[in-house]
């Protein structure tokens, strides 16, 4: 593994008014990574996403993206990411081809280029027969796909995918992870938040948030055995009771 | 009744933890009526006007004298000739000029008759409809009294005003304001709050609880009835101690009116409720369709005689006009119920055909 | 007779078929599951249920009671938690409570020992405001509120959807203690895991029921073999996997990946062989049983060849 850091975070505050969604963040990710980001909803995980991709600026801290300042350089850093948000970041009423089109115009793709690349991705999704519907008309699964593809078309260096197999079926939820597999290969960074516990298994390095602060943060078989863990759930359910006992004290 | 008042105190506790909707329910009338009280104002005060004297007798230099205590004028100059007075309007010293003739206290005493001419500045219609109106009213004032005595006429521009002998315009701004406060209130809030509990999806558990819709439907509107009538008397006490604005008919029968106004805003409200799914449309039909009839098409801000034909009859669809005449005949006429008695009926005739509506629409399921 | 009782259930969006000929059986006081993914018809069957909306053809019975005719009866005895965090988040933790007490006409105190053990957990917050409280608690609460009436039908759409794993055990035994005081139970999710806690379940696909039954029965109904490939590098052996001859599918399951051939004539060492020869050696392999899950794809595979 390439030990070379492409998210560097240290101290990361972020509040909204009295509330403070991120509280402290630490971590690093690095380079060709699949990095997982585990916790309840609310635990801060879409904000901290949220100000990694320059939605958002922090209350205080330091964090670099792909070598670039999120206070600076939020234009540069916007070049360089993929985002594929909660729910839907595709236009219901444009079909996939228009869809496609667009995003890749809004990073500045050649149209040659974005001609080679889109019958590139039809035939390796086998998607001849729904480049031209609406995609109100597709199927979950297929959304998420293609909204996936979209979001690595211009090949960005990291792409950051927010809870991305909520609601699919089992089927399409693994297609899902072999898409990320191969987008990991071409060397693409991946930051992904999910609920399922086993998707947290194909992680490279995972963090587990709860309350706005980072609980936990290494490789699934490093935190098995630091849990003494037979899996991911188990270590889960550990780290929690743990915070509960601190909380209660 | 026990399900019923725990609804109401649910929605007392919405209001009153809302922020956002406290400023619009108490400060927002407030400002409203202050800001057309003021800021928007129709009304002549200090209004700088010059002088043409080509008589200077002791009848022009009383008038002018007169003409300068008026609260309302201010005579800052005299001019020799109209090129000047001409010169005065474009460097805008003066809104209006008034010429005395030659001899004038001598026509007056041969002719009975004397010829005041009086120049405005018509850059701005209102303005100079008023002024001349007022400077009629002085000029009259002084013939009269010269009647008393003698037997002379002024010309006469303009018959007296009545029931407005100022020309004040608080008196159409207060029945106008209260108008759509009404309808901002009670159909703006009301229709908004049903739309919020079914964007947060609180009223699919409604829905399925054993509350009739009857009673989710009153929960939802008695708390903005409640409020408005606070703001009917706010409104009308700001009226009257700020600006001045009588009340000579009966106070009973001018708040039963508005709570039957308020009652057919709060249908409205209701039934742009059951028509939308989000806070955002009730807020955008609201406004462009009740808040902005009430304004333009009432006889609030535009008088009805001077519409075009078309919007003049569109007029008769707005529930606002009539609640104005009702109340306009209340307040400054001091007419009882007999007088307006066909309004009140076309308004609770509305009314009722809206409830039924709405009650008719309101969904006791989620399509 | 069951106390929800569907037979052939249909539901149109225009041309989208939400529920098709759907057929359902919940037992009184039976843990009933409804497993399927997202568009699946769990949210339209529980809306049909509760007389939220009506079905285009079919019949259904709940509680004895028609919620197409007999729906005002039918609502006294339901208690509902839509998908949606459906409380008032202006309200603090008790004022929400004591008005939806208050809209079935009873009290907090009346029902009281029903919600004991759940509300025990957040009272200590009972003046904070339902919007301010984390997604575990939040959830303790909508339970809450939907008991808070003893209603005979507990509906829940997706109750522990977006909550942490931890926070969703919790909320799995709460049920089974709501229960216990002899409520029927009907309870919609998209995590497979989670149907093994129900004693009935039903899974969803496209509108239809794919199977039936308890977890187990559901799971014996499979029948080929899986073999479990324990291994570090899952990406790249499951490359290698799909192309082993005679593979029925091969997929991920966590830190395992199950193998099914199409037929039984293959071996342990077979499959050892094969990764062997694509340079993976850290393999364990082991026969293992079905799971839901291992059921719900080998349904969509299959499906999906039609």
């Amino acid at each position: 593994m390439n030990n070379e850091n492409i998210i560097e975070v240290e101290n990361l505050v972020k509040k909204f008014g009295d509330f403070t969604a991120n509280d402290n963040l630490c971590f690093e990710v690095r380079k060709s990574e699949i990095f997982g980001f585990l916790g309840a909803n609310g635990a801060g995980k879409t904000t901290a996403i949220k100000i990694l991709c320059g939605l958002l600026f922090p209350t205080s801290g330091k964090v670099m993206v792909a070598g670039y300042d999120v206070y600076k350089e939020r234009n540069k850093i916007r070049k360089n990411i993929g985002y594929m948000s909660q729910g839907f970041s595709l236009y219901e009423d444009l079909t996939v081809k228009e869809n496609i089109e667009f995003y890749a115009g809004i990073y500045g793709l050649k149209r040659t280029e974005i001609k080679t690349r889109f019958d590139d991705l039809v035939s390796k999704l086998g998607i001849e027969e729904l480049k031209d519907k609406f995609v109100s008309d597709l199927p979950l699964g297929w959304k998420q796909k293609i909204a996936f593809s979209v979001a690595i078309f211009h090949k960005p260096q990291i792409v950051f995918l927010d809870e991305p197999t909520s609601g699919v079926d089992p089927i399409t939820r693994r297609q899902f992870w072999d898409l990320i597999y191969e987008a990991v290969e071409s060397g693409i960074t991946v930051f992904v938040t999910t609920h399922y516990l086993d998707e947290a298994e194909y992680c490279d390095r995972v963090c587990i948030m709860a309350e706005g602060r980072i609980d936990a943060i290494g490789s699934p078989d490093e935190l098995k055995s630091k849990y003494k863990s037979e899996n991911m759930d188990e270590v889960f359910v550990k780290i929690a009771r743990g915070t509960n006992k601190m909380n209660n004290k | 009744m026990k399900r019923f008042s725990g609804f109401l105190v649910k929605e007392f506790l919405h209001i009153l933890r809302d922020r956002r909707t406290m400023l619009i329910l108490f400060l927002i009338p407030i400002f409203q009526i202050l800001i057309f009280g003021y800021v928007v104002k129709n009304e002549v005060k200090d209004a700088k006007i010059g002088i043409i004297d080509l008589s200077h007798d002791n009848v022009t230099e009383e008038i002018t004298a007169r003409l300068d205590a008026a609260v309302d004028f201010r005579v800052v100059r005299e001019y020799q000739t109209y090129e000047e007075a001409e010169a005065g309007f474009r460097a805008n010293e003066i809104k209006a000029v008034v010429v005395f003739a030659d001899n004038f206290a001598n026509d007056m005493g041969k002719y009975r008759k004397a010829d005041v001419q009086i120049l405005l500045d018509a850059s701005d219609p209102n303005l100079a409809n008023l002024i001349n109106s007022y400077i009629s009213v002085i000029l009259n004032k002084y013939s009269a009294e010269v009647n008393k005595t003698g037997n002379s006429v002024i010309v006469s521009t303009e018959p007296r005003m009545w029931f407005n002998e100022n020309l004040h315009s608080a008196y159409m701004f207060v029945p106008g304001t209260m108008a759509l406060i009404l309808m901002l209130i009670t159909a703006l809030m009301s229709s908004i709050s049903i739309a919020r509990e079914k964007e947060t999806g609180t009223m699919e558990i409604l829905l399925v609880s054993p509350l009739r819709p009857i009673q989710i439907i009153l929960g939802k509107l008695t708390p903005y009835a409640v409020l408005s009538i606070v703001n009917v008397v706010s409104i009308l006490v700001i009226g009257n101690v700020v600006f001045g604005v009588p009340v000579h008919g009966s106070w009973v029968l001018l708040l039963l009116v508005s709570f039957l106004f308020i009652l057919l805003a709060l249908s409205l409200g209701l039934l742009v409720s059951t028509l939308v799914k989000t806070q955002q449309t009730a807020m955008f039909i609201s406004i462009l369709g009740l808040m902005l009839p009430t304004m333009l098409l009432s006889g609030f801000i535009f008088p009805i005689e001077n519409m075009p034909v078309i919007l003049q009859y569109l007029s008769y669809i707005v529930p606002a006009k009539y609640f104005l005449i009702i109340i306009k005949s209340i307040m400054l006429k001091g007419l009882g119920l007999s007088y307006v008695i066909n309004e009140v009926l076309i308004l609770f005739g509305i009314t009722l055909g809206l409830i039924a509506l709405s009650v008719y629409k309101f969904k006791v399921r989620l399509e | 007779m069951a106390e929800i009782e569907i037979y052939n259930l249909c539901k149109n969006y225009g041309d989208v078929k939400a529920l098709d000929n759907l057929c359902l059986s919940v037992e009184k006081n039976g843990f009933y599951g409804l497993i399927g993914p997202d568009g699946a018809g769990k949210t339209s069957l529980m809306r049909i249920i509760t007389s939220l909306i009506l079905p285009d053809s079919g019949e259904i019975s709940v509680g004895g009671l028609d919620p197409v005719k007999d729906y005002k009866k039918l609502r006294l005895k339901l208690g509902y938690m839509p998908g949606k965090f459906s409380l008032y988040p202006d309200l603090s933790v008790e004022e929400n409570l004591r008005f939806f007490a208050g809209v079935f006409g009873t009290t907090i105190n009346e029902n009281y020992h029903l919600i004991k053990s759940i509300y025990s957990q957040i009272e200590p917050f009972k003046n904070r405001r339902a919007g301010k409280l984390s997604g575990g608690m939040k959830q303790k609460l909508a339970l809450c509120c939907a008991l808070i009436h003893k209603p005979e039908i507990l509906i829940l759409d997706e109750p522990t959807t977006g909550v942490d794993a931890v926070s969703r055990r919790e909320f799995w035994d709460m049920l089974n203690e709501i229960r216990s005081y002899g409520i029927t139970i009907l309870v919609s999710t998209p995590y497979m895991e989670e149907a093994v806690l129900c004693d009935t379940v039903s899974l969803l696909f496209k509108g239809k029921v794919v199977e039936s039954g308890t977890p187990k029965e559901i799971t014996s109904r499979y029948s080929s073999t899986i073999y479990s490939v324990k291994t570090d590098n899952i990406p790249l052996a499951l490359k290698v996997l799909r192309n082993i001859p005679g593979l029925m599918s091969v997929n991920s399951f966590g830190q395992n990946i199950h193998l099914v051939f199409k037929d039984e004539n293959h071996s342990e060492q077979e499959i050892t062989n094969f990764l062997t020869a694509n340079n993976i050696l850290d393999a364990e392999l082991s026969r293992i049983k079905a799971g839901i899950e291992d059921s719900f794809i080998d349904y969509i595979l299959k499906e999906n060849k039609n």
